[in-house]
């Protein structure tokens, strides 16, 4: 293994460091790590922001839909880029506690405002994805429910979410490709995550060109996977004799 | 006030009821005492739909009073889920939940609502199943079943939650004529028991078959009401013979 990559590097002029330096191979695994991490734990709070900002909006209390929908204006009118900066340089600031050593120490880590903005992020627009899903839950099916004695929370949990989740998984799907690429803007707070690190290795070893086709590649596996696993989801979920 | 049986066991009381400005329920009153099956026909828009909805706060009301077993249906205090154990209610469209087999869609509610332990909700499904006759058909999702079969299924789910009422809105109205027939044996039998139900139908055969009383509904009131003998061999008002002359 090592050996190819070395003979890649000496014959072909490719220079693959992660493949034969252990340290840098190392980095990058880490990076991957945290590109996983970053988008397992985004993809699952956004999907539960989705889904409760979904059934507050549909509550009689005007106040909180209107809380929900300035939520849902703020987190899709302005670049995530800039909400990312303003949680870590702007309400990261804020909130510090006095460290051991009397100075003042981050409450919460760069990696935990990256999920923390992603998730409000991608859960501003998974709200409105469940919306529209709700509202082609028939009338008469929520109707059944009340009338067999659930109330509005159960109706919600058993009846309308997962019939609104069958019906929305197409775009929730696109939403959350889009989480995971988006998960590459934590480079800009300094979180090691796959981009961060190759920029790391690429400024030491001046392999740009190679390791920008590996974070490439990178990515278009790890949508892949997304891909694949939202499948599976889909299909466990079809519903026989149902919607096709 | 405590109800006791001898009492009726849902009293409506100069019922009136408005969407918007159209007023669809003009002063309805009507008694059905314990075990008794009361059947409203009329013509389609009369309000039949609104008021079997009223009875257990689908809709609301405007004013007038409905009470079931004495409770106060439309008290803004009312506990729903209290009168909801007392009230079933089929719908003409089924309305069952399409991501559930038939057995879960049964035991649903008693599980998830009265937190009732699952085996034993299980068996009272499956022995409900039996009754309507779906037996085998347990695992069976809505979209795999007939419009018959899904709407028995309807009834096991209501029948499941032990109501003392049972109400119908033309629960047979969207089926195949062949399948009619299983839905209206289901609800014989469940009459020949002794359920309380409250039917609006537009099998005038079967209502004169099952009801103890029938009402007759024009445009948002009461016409008329008596026996099915009577109300079909002599009914009094014009309105209501030339419904009858127009559908028997
Ligand atoms: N949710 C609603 N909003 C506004 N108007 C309504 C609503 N529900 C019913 N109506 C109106 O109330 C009137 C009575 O309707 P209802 O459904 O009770 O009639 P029905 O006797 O059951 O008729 P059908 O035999 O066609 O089922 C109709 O004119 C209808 O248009
Ligand atoms: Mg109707």
């Amino acid at each position: 293994m090592e050996q190819f990559f070395t003979w890649l590097y000496q014959e072909q002029g490719i220079n693959l460091t992660i493949g034969y330096d252990s340290y840098d191979r190392g980095l990058f695994l880490a990076g991957i790590w945290m590109t996983v991490k970053l988008s397992v734990l985004s993809v699952l709070f956004s999907l539960v922001i989705g889904a409760l900002g979904a059934w507050i909006q549909g509550s009689p209390s005007a106040l909180m839909r209107g809380l929900v929908g300035a939520f849902i204006a703020f987190f899709r009118n302005t670049p995530p880029l800039v909400q990312l900066y303003f949680f870590y340089f702007a309400v990261g600031t804020v909130l510090r506690h006095t460290g051991e050593n009397g100075l003042p120490q981050p409450l919460v880590s760069g990696f935990g405002w990256a999920v923390i903005s992603l998730s409000l992020f991608a859960g501003s627009l998974n709200v409105e994805i469940f919306r529209s899903g709700i509202e082609a839950v028939p009338r008469a099916t929520v109707e059944a429910a009340s009338a067999l004695g659930f109330n509005r929370l159960q109706t919600y949990l058993h009846v309308v979410l997962p019939l609104a989740l069958r019906i929305s998984l197409p775009s929730l799907g696109t939403n959350l490709v889009n989480l995971v690429k988006t998960t590459s803007l934590a480079y800009a707070i300094a979180v090691p995550e796959v981009l961060y690190v190759s920029a790391q290795i690429w400024s030491d070893q001046l392999n740009v060109r190679e390791m920008m086709n590996v974070v490439l590649l990178t990515y278009i596996v790890l949508v892949a996977v997304l891909v694949w696993g939202l499948h599976r989801w889909e299909k466990s979920m079809r519903i026989p004799g149902f919607g096709t | 006030m405590t109800w006791t049986p001898d009492k009726p066991i849902i009293s409506i009381k100069d019922v009136r009821k408005s969407f918007g400005a159209v007023e669809v329920l003009k002063g309805v009153s009507l008694d059905v005492m314990k075990g008794e099956v009361i059947c409203i026909i009329g013509p389609s828009g009369s309000g039949k739909s609104t008021l079997i909805r009223c009875i257990n706060a689908l809709n609301d009301i405007q004013s007038g009073s409905i009470t079931v077993e004495g409770q106060e249906v439309h008290d803004p205090k009312l506990d729903k889920l209290e009168l909801r154990k007392k009230v079933g209610m089929v719908f003409q469209q089924y309305n069952l939940f399409p991501h559930k087999t038939a057995l879960q869609n049964v035991m649903m509610a008693p599980v998830k609502v009265l937190r009732q332990p699952k085996a034993e909700v299980e068996a009272r499904a499956r022995a409900l199943l039996r009754k309507v006759r779906l037996e085998g058909k347990e695992n069976s999702y809505p979209g795999e079943l007939s419009g018959g079969q899904q709407q028995r299924v309807a009834i096991a789910r209501s029948l499941a939650m032990n109501p003392d009422v049972m109400l119908f809105d033309e629960v047979t109205a969207a089926l195949d004529p062949e399948t009619v027939k299983e839905v209206l044996v289901t609800i014989r039998d469940l009459a020949a028991e002794g359920m309380t139900c409250v039917l609006v139908t537009h099998e005038m055969g079967f209502a004169r078959e099952i009801a103890d009383h029938v009402y007759f509904t024009d445009r948002g009131v009461i016409v008329e009401h008596a026996p099915p003998r009577e109300f079909f061999e002599h009914p009094k008002d014009p309105r209501t013979r030339a419904f009858l002359s127009q559908v028997l």
